[in-house]
């Protein structure tokens, strides 16, 4: 099986020892212009993984922090068609960096499938987390998206007991993100203790990378859940920082970007600060990031 | 329409939750172990016969079941067609059908230990049903509105208050009935181990559309007995409003394979359908997934789920029941659609000729009685469902009307 820039990008930070850094971001939000320089200076303020948000009318999933956020995209007139000209572009400058694209399943499902499949990968998209599509759906977008090449990254949640677990991780590639709060994002802080028992708990059914998002704010809790996860997702406090930024009217002013970028590279620090056990040769089964 | 057409339109959905291509499981995965946990707490419900005993002994002792199947002679008389009879929903405790589902889920509730309720609701009737059989079995319960239906339905926020409820004005989004029941998914994610989420109408995830419609179904089956006693026979047409569209899944349902009746649903078409300002989901929407089902909605080129616009909250939404869906795409009900304008004409209609105040809901479906009946034999039966009564909206029609009531 040939391994996307996901794989190879968790392969390689587990062979420094550290865990990953994704950070999210609403694609448009605030503006196309904007949002496209956001993305392009993600890498070097230090994120890993980058998850793109396709912006939706009804984040069902999502709390205040990203809905405002796709309001603001939506109003700004980010289209499917302008998020995968986004990706487009920042992959024409970085070959490197993965890109997940986020969102819920209506406006893929009516720009469609098949059609979305073809021209997310020809964009340079690794792979994708539709929020309201379980296993029980996945004829819809799950199978094609892996038979087509994309990672299809699925969701855990405190609500998935040992007995779903296999049929949650049945078709995930590329990592697991594990949700580590029972609520929408941007919600209560998560128990880094609970986290940590939670996924070593995914890690007994599975050899690929744990992510954990919802909830995690600070490079103090940022570094607290990197001791334990391959990967530390930040969403609802980048996409505040960038909202604190704007001017009265909602536009992006100077400092919009960097607002972004230097809490990523804060986060950043205290991910790569986490104390974790240097990893084992990969491949090599066993329990890579716990301690 | 070239959908294949089973034998039988009352054997859906399919194991897991499907209408044709409507229907389904949209949910995030924290939502998905206890979706699993209701169908069968459900499956095992509906197979004990103690839960339907005591489901009957609270339709007839608490709700005031079965309501009457009345015979308007004066609306009849004044179309000159049709011989019109009015399932009055509207005489039930709590002023609409929306509580036979209620009092169903509450008690699906109890059985599976739930102690908290959330809900959402439009026009607020939902939420009163809710807020009074919580009240009735001393249960905890938030009622999500939207913060335009709030100042809208103020009669129904006060009797949601006064009956113990907590109501949540829902500020995000349109601020109507969508973004309350987004806001009641947020909800129940968070709180998903203490709660039950009763959904008004025969939308959202498997198994609530096939639950809600199986809960509402009494409509429809007093209806049968009650018109074989009236005339002897079956009726020869059923006209209900369509939001979600529960009111008129439970007087269809029961009457599906019977293909000599003629089934209208009437949805909402606003300041009118050329407008682009209604709540028409199949005259003005296309196939999509919201809330947990895949269904026809109103959205935008990209998508993007659109405002749906209505005079009533009730119909204020930009969807439908997923099994509507698949029974308009086989040709088993007409779709009509009634603007506000002719919803309001039919409010003083039914006032002036019945004493009977509808409300604004059921108005929609009066309208197009209006234009039907006259067409129609005077030996035609037509029974349309008056799914709720109208003391809720005389504020909002005084308005429209510029007080000439």
């Amino acid at each position: 099986m040939s391994t996307t820039r996901i794989d190879r990008r968790f392969a390689a930070l587990k062979a420094e020892g550290r865990a990953a850094l994704v950070t999210f971001v609403t694609a448009g939000d605030p503006d196309p212009a904007t949002s496209r320089a956001i993305l392009r200076s993600l890498p070097a303020a230090g994120a890993d993984v980058i998850e793109l948000g396709m912006p939706f009318t009804d984040p069902m999933a999502d709390g205040p922090a990203i809905q405002a956020s796709s309001q603001r995209a939506l109003k700004a007139g980010q289209t499917m068609a302008k998020t995968l000209d986004m990706v487009r572009a920042f992959r024409a400058e970085d070959d490197a960096t993965p890109i997940v694209l986020m969102g819920y399943y209506n406006p893929i499902y009516v720009y469609g499938v098949g059609r979305f499949l073809d021209d997310a990968k020809a964009a340079g998209v690794d792979g994708l987390i539709v929020v309201d599509l379980p296993p029980e759906e996945d004829d819809e977008l799950c199978l094609p998206a892996l038979a087509a090449g994309l990672n299809f990254i699925r969701l855990a949640t405190p609500t998935t007991d040992d007995r779903r677990l296999p049929a949650v991780l049945a078709n995930t590639s590329g990592f697991v993100y594990y949700v580590s709060i029972t609520g929408i994002t941007g919600a209560a802080a998560p128990d880094t203790a609970r986290v940590k028992e939670a996924v070593a708990r995914i890690k007994r059914h599975t050899r690929l990378p744990v992510a954990v998002g919802f909830g995690v704010r600070t490079p103090e809790q940022a570094r607290a859940i990197a001791e334990g996860a391959d990967g530390v997702v930040i969403g609802s406090a980048l996409v505040d920082a960038l909202r604190a930024s704007l001017d009265a009217g909602g536009r992006a002013t100077a400092g919009t970007v960097s607002a972004v970028t230097d809490l990523v590279a804060a986060l950043a620090r205290g991910v790569r600060g986490a104390a974790r056990v240097p990893a084992r040769e990969p491949g090599k089964t066993g329990a890579t990031g716990e301690r | 329409m070239n959908v294949p057409r089973p034998n039988s339109l009352r054997t859906g959905p399919d194991e897991r939750g499907h209408f044709g291509i409507f229907g389904g499981r949209f949910v995030a995965e924290t939502l998905m172990p206890l979706i699993l946990e209701l169908e069968r707490a459900y499956g095992e419900a509906k197979a004990d016969p103690a839960f339907k005993a005591e489901m009957d002994s609270h339709l007839r002792h608490y709700v005031g079941r079965p309501s009457p199947l009345y015979f308007a002679e004066r609306l009849t008389a004044h179309l000159g067609g049709a011989k019109i009879y009015l399932k009055r929903e509207d005489l039930n405790h709590t002023g609409a059908h929306k509580v036979n589902n209620v009092l169903g889920q509450i008690m699906l509730a109890r059985r599976m230990g739930k102690r908290r309720i959330i809900a959402e609701t439009g026009a607020g009737m939902h939420g009163v049903a809710t807020a009074t059989l919580c009240a009735k079995f001393g249960l905890e319960c938030v009622v999500y509105m939207g913060a335009v239906d709030v100042a809208r339905q103020q009669p129904n926020v006060l009797r949601m208050q006064a009956l113990g409820a907590k109501v949540i004005p829902v500020e995000s989004g349109s601020r109507t009935l969508k973004d309350a029941m987004n806001e009641a998914l947020r909800d129940w994610v968070t709180n998903v181990a203490t709660t039950f989420y009763c959904i008004g109408t025969v939308a959202g995830p498997h198994p609530y559309p096939m639950m809600v419609r199986d809960f509402q179904c009494v409509i429809g089956n007093e209806t049968r007995e009650q018109m074989l006693a009236a005339e002897g026979r079956l009726p020869d047409s059923l006209v209900a409003c369509i939001g979600g569209g529960s009111n008129a899944m439970g007087l269809f349902h029961p009457f599906l394979d019977e293909d000599a009746i003629e089934i209208y649903g009437v949805e909402a078409a606003g300041h009118g359908l050329e407008t682009g300002l209604h709540a028409a989901s199949i005259a003005g929407g296309r196939p999509g997934v919201l809330h947990g089902n895949r269904t026809y909605l109103l959205m935008t080129e990209d998508g993007q789920i659109r405002e749906a616009h209505s005079i009533s909250a009730g119909l204020d939404y930009p969807g439908i029941g997923p099994e509507h869906a698949w029974l308009h795409e086989v040709g088993r009900i007409k779709f009509l659609s009634a603007t506000d304008g002719e919803a309001l004409e039919a409010f003083r209609l039914l006032c002036r000729l019945e004493g009977i105040i509808p409300a604004l809901e059921p108005a929609h479906a009066l309208a197009k009685v209006v234009e039907i009946a006259p067409t129609k034999p005077k030996d035609h039966l037509m029974v349309v469902n008056l799914s709720g009564r109208g003391d809720k909206d005389l504020a909002s029609v005084a308005e429209h009307l510029g007080g000439n009531l």
